[in-house]
């Protein structure tokens, strides 16, 4: 029991416990949930496509993250963002004012790597916005989650944009020979390369900092400004890698549906994650086990037969469930009536 | 329960994770006293303060309240507040965004019939009460434009109109000058006529003497005994707050100016900051002591700040031992080999959620930049270092630093500029808000490291006995400009009037 009490305390706790439970319904409900077979050469199956699914988000939540821990505040550009880039992306290959097409005129791999830097230049620019013009964070992505959407559309005369070619749809995907799906691989990479990179520099602390308290964390030495500019920009690179997996998943640019409400599950998978939208510290392993949390959730109904128009209702009462176990103000009020009934009974 | 008694407070225990703030405390509070709460750091008065007006709940203890029968729990300070027990922290917690009337009666504004907020009432009303106080101020503007001194006595103001029993001050006084503290006085013995029981936290011993009735000691989270102030002269009463005899404070004594040298550290001529403070020059020598003096408000915190960069200097130059450089950021002064540890120990100084350990490496962590991150190992053992050598009283080196008491949390402070070693420290302001105790031991490490390690140093205090026990010389300020520079034999009396302007 003194174990258990221990292990409850941990941060992690929580998020994962909220994940078990998701997982335990679909077992008691549908035991062929868990069911894995391979077809073709490929293994199918629930989890497999919550994996599979849940990557994008995941990606998305690795970014989002250090924006709320640097700057208390949510970008909410990320999932038109996504639809940009997987245009940018297309339109390169594809040619200007070509739609469907088998030929390429670049290679994939700058195509893509293109895609994601631009990315990257949205989240320099909403970065700036919050960093050097001290703009609300929600206020300054407000200008590119209307914009980013439209500048795709433009991008791509208008039209949605296939790309017919066998290499492209690898990223999102399979690719031949190997069992698991691409976007699993991609999801990795980008939590490793991010992680390590928090480990290896101080710039976990520095978030932190600035997060916590940005007069101190400048008058101790560090360039506020900068850091939360950074974070922007690993932000928007996530976005950008995450929407070239979904443009490869559906071998096309489709700017009105890549990424579409992919912020709210961005900002939902940090907050389950046990981090404090309110900025500061923060745990990237929380908010990645949330990301896959919702995609489990969203993937259950769907199994349960619930229809697409009405799955986001059943979402939000499970993540309002979620959310208000998680908060410090119903936890302080159950630790409060425990102390009241045990005085009772001491009192009795 | 006796009928004169507002409070009693018995057996009062208190845990954190790894530390016993509280065992066995007890308080008492009668009607119409005036209760001074003393102890050094982390002796356990916030923690009894905040268990009575239930920030934290205690583990063993009973609290009894004038009017209510049997024990009492308060499991916020919204509770206590309706059982008439006030609280005015030392940190002021008002909105800055919200007028000053707006601040005053923010959750119980007037009405007017329709059940809006009667804004002419309120700000009429607002008026009243400052009037009362005899603070002359514009109700109707953001408190933000007013000094931290005016927040407090606002703060104060709302306390005391919301018709409390019992009235607690936590240090109430650490950033107000002598006038205000007298406005504070004449508010606290008005409301013990009315037979307000008044409960004061404060580490200034003159003002315990000037104000308070009755003496409650706590040392170590243990009660160490109640005394009238009659009966308690000065040197015991510190000696029951340490526990052993005075460290007599003249056995610190600058050994005269021995062991500064000729190099000249820091020469800034010209510097200013528009709005903030007029060109100025300043200079300090190698292993020196300087202070700087005057009221608050009048500069003494601007011009440090200019020199290091906090606030971007417009005009003039800086020479660091000889080298002119350009002082954009921060950064730049830490990588020219200063420190600042910032009055305001809350907004410039903490990061609070993060551990001891990562406050003391912060600043050696920025000087390193951000790819050199120092080794977990290393860390380690540089937080070890510090915690011993500065005795800081935390579980351990991971614990949040604001689960400290506030010289504990100064000591981090500091301990983050000394792992820097500069070359030039800055110590705002270090001692406001600590006990006596603390104090003695931040100037004998202001003087041990200009002498043992030919550190310079800027001493600002409010307190000018501080000053003339450990600075050589002092920069004199007023109104946002220098306005000289007084060394040699230096007393109360010529310092005092130096900053009133007639003894240059």
């Amino acid at each position: 029991m003194e174990n258990f009490k221990k292990l409850t305390k941990k941060p992690l706790f929580l998020p994962i416990f909220c994940l078990i439970l998701v997982l335990l319904i679909n077992l008691i409900k549908s035991p062929d949930f868990f069911a894995i077979k391979i077809s073709n050469g490929v293994l199918f199956g629930r989890v497999i496509d919550i994996l599979n699914r849940g990557s994008e988000i995941a990606i998305l939540a690795v970014g989002q993250t250090l924006v709320v821990a640097v700057s208390a505040g949510t970008d909410i550009s990320v999932g038109s963002v996504m639809s940009l880039s997987a245009c940018s992306c297309c339109m390169l290959l594809a040619g200007y004012g070509n739609t469907n097409v088998s030929a390429l005129v670049m290679p994939i791999a700058v195509g893509m790597i293109a895609g994601v830097l631009m990315g990257g230049v949205c989240g320099a620019f909403n970065g700036a916005l919050v960093s050097k013009l001290k703009i609300q964070p929600m206020v300054a992505t407000l200008i590119l989650f209307t914009a980013a959407r439209a500048i795709g559309l433009l991008l791509c005369n208008n039209q949605i944009t296939y790309i017919r070619v066998e290499e492209y749809k690898y990223l999102g995907n399979f690719i031949p020979g190997c069992p698991i799906p691409t976007p699993v691989f991609v999801a990795i990479a980008v939590i490793l390369v991010v992680a390590i990179f928090l480990r290896k520099t101080a710039l976990g602390l520095y978030i932190q900092s600035v997060g916590i308290n940005s007069r101190a964390a400048r008058i101790s030495g560090i360039n506020s400004d900068v850091i939360c500019f950074i974070c922007y920009v690993i932000c928007g690179l996530c976005a950008g890698i995450a929407g070239i997996v979904a443009s490869s998943r559906i071998y096309s640019a489709d700017s009105n549906n890549i990424g579409l409400n992919y912020e709210l599950d961005a900002i939902l998978a940090v907050a389950l994650g046990g981090n404090s939208l309110g900025g500061g510290k923060f745990n990237l392993a929380g908010s990645i086990i949330g990301a896959y949390t919702i995609q489990a959730i969203t993937t259950t109904l769907l199994a349960m037969g619930v229809s697409t128009d009405v799955a986001p209702v059943f979402k939000a009462i499970i993540v309002i469930i979620i959310v208000v176990v998680q908060a410090p103000v119903f936890k302080a009020y159950m630790a409060a009536r425990k102390a009241q009934k045990a005085h009772v009974k001491e009192a009795a | 329960m006796d009928e004169n008694l507002l409070i009693t407070m018995r057996d009062i225990s208190k845990s954190f994770p790894g530390v016993r703030a509280l065992s066995h405390a007890q308080f008492t509070l009668r009607k119409g006293e005036i209760h001074a709460l003393m102890g050094e750091n982390g002796a356990g008065k916030s923690t009894l303060i905040k268990v009575l007006t239930g920030v934290y709940s205690l583990d063993a203890g009973e609290i009894h309240v004038a009017g209510f029968d049997g024990p009492v729990v308060n499991h916020s300070t919204l509770e206590a507040q309706e059982k008439g027990i006030a609280t005015v922290y030392q940190e002021v917690n008002l909105c800055p965004n919200l007028t000053v009337a707006e601040n005053l009666f923010i959750g119980r504004e007037p009405k007017t019939k329709i059940g809006t907020i009667d804004w002419r009432e309120m700000n009429k009303r607002a008026k009243d009460i400052m009037d009362g106080l005899d603070i002359k101020i514009d109700v109707t503007i953001a408190l933000e434009n007013y000094s931290l001194a005016i927040q407090q006595m606002i703060a104060i103001a709302r306390a005391v109109d919301m018709d409390c029993k019992v009235l607690i001050l936590d240090e109430p006084t650490s950033s107000l000058d002598d006038n205000e503290v007298e406005k504070l006085f004449k508010v606290m013995r008005d409301l013990k006529a009315k037979g307000v029981g008044i409960i004061f936290v404060t580490h200034f011993l003159e003002q315990v003497y000037a104000v308070c009735d009755t003496i409650t000691v706590l040392r170590n989270g243990e009660f160490a005994g109640e005394y009238t102030v009659e009966e308690m002269p000065r040197v015991k009463l510190v000696a029951a707050m340490l526990g052993k005899d005075f460290d007599d404070l003249a056995s610190i004594k600058k050994e005269g100016a021995g062991h500064v040298s000729d190099e000249v550290v820091i020469d800034a001529k010209n510097l200013s900051h528009k709005g903030k403070i007029k060109p100025f020059d300043f200079q300090i020598r190698k292993g020196e002591v300087v202070g700087v003096t005057g009221l608050l408000g009048s500069g003494r915190s601007e011009m440090v700040r200019c020199i290091y960069g906090a606030d971007r200097a417009q005009s003039g130059t800086l020479q660091v031992k000889g080298k002119t450089v350009n002082i954009k950021e921060p950064i730049d002064a830490i990588k020219a080999g200063m420190g600042y540890l910032p009055d305001d120990r809350k907004a410039d100084g903490c990061i609070g959620d993060l551990s001891v350990r990562e406050n003391i490496i912060l600043a050696l962590q920025a000087r390193n930049g951000l790819f050199k991150k120092i080794p977990a190992a290393k860390q380690n053992e540089i937080a070890d270092k510090f915690i011993d050598m500065l005795q800081i009283k935390t579980a351990s080196r991971e614990t949040p630093i604001n689960q400290l008491s506030g010289g504990n949390q100064q000591k981090v402070i500091l301990a983050r500029w000394l792992c820097t070693h500069p070359d030039f420290l800055i110590l705002d302001e270090p001692t406001r808000g600590i006990d006596i105790g603390t104090k003695t031991e931040f100037q004998k490490l202001a003087l041990k490291f200009a002498e043992e390690e030919g550190m310079s140093i800027v001493f600002i205090s409010s307190e000018i006995e501080e000053m003339l026990r450990t600075c050589t010389r002092m920069y004199v300020m007023r109104d946002g400009a220098q306005v000289g520079e007084i060394s040699g034999e230096m007393t109360q009396e010529t310092v005092m009037a130096a900053i009133a302007g007639g003894g240059e």
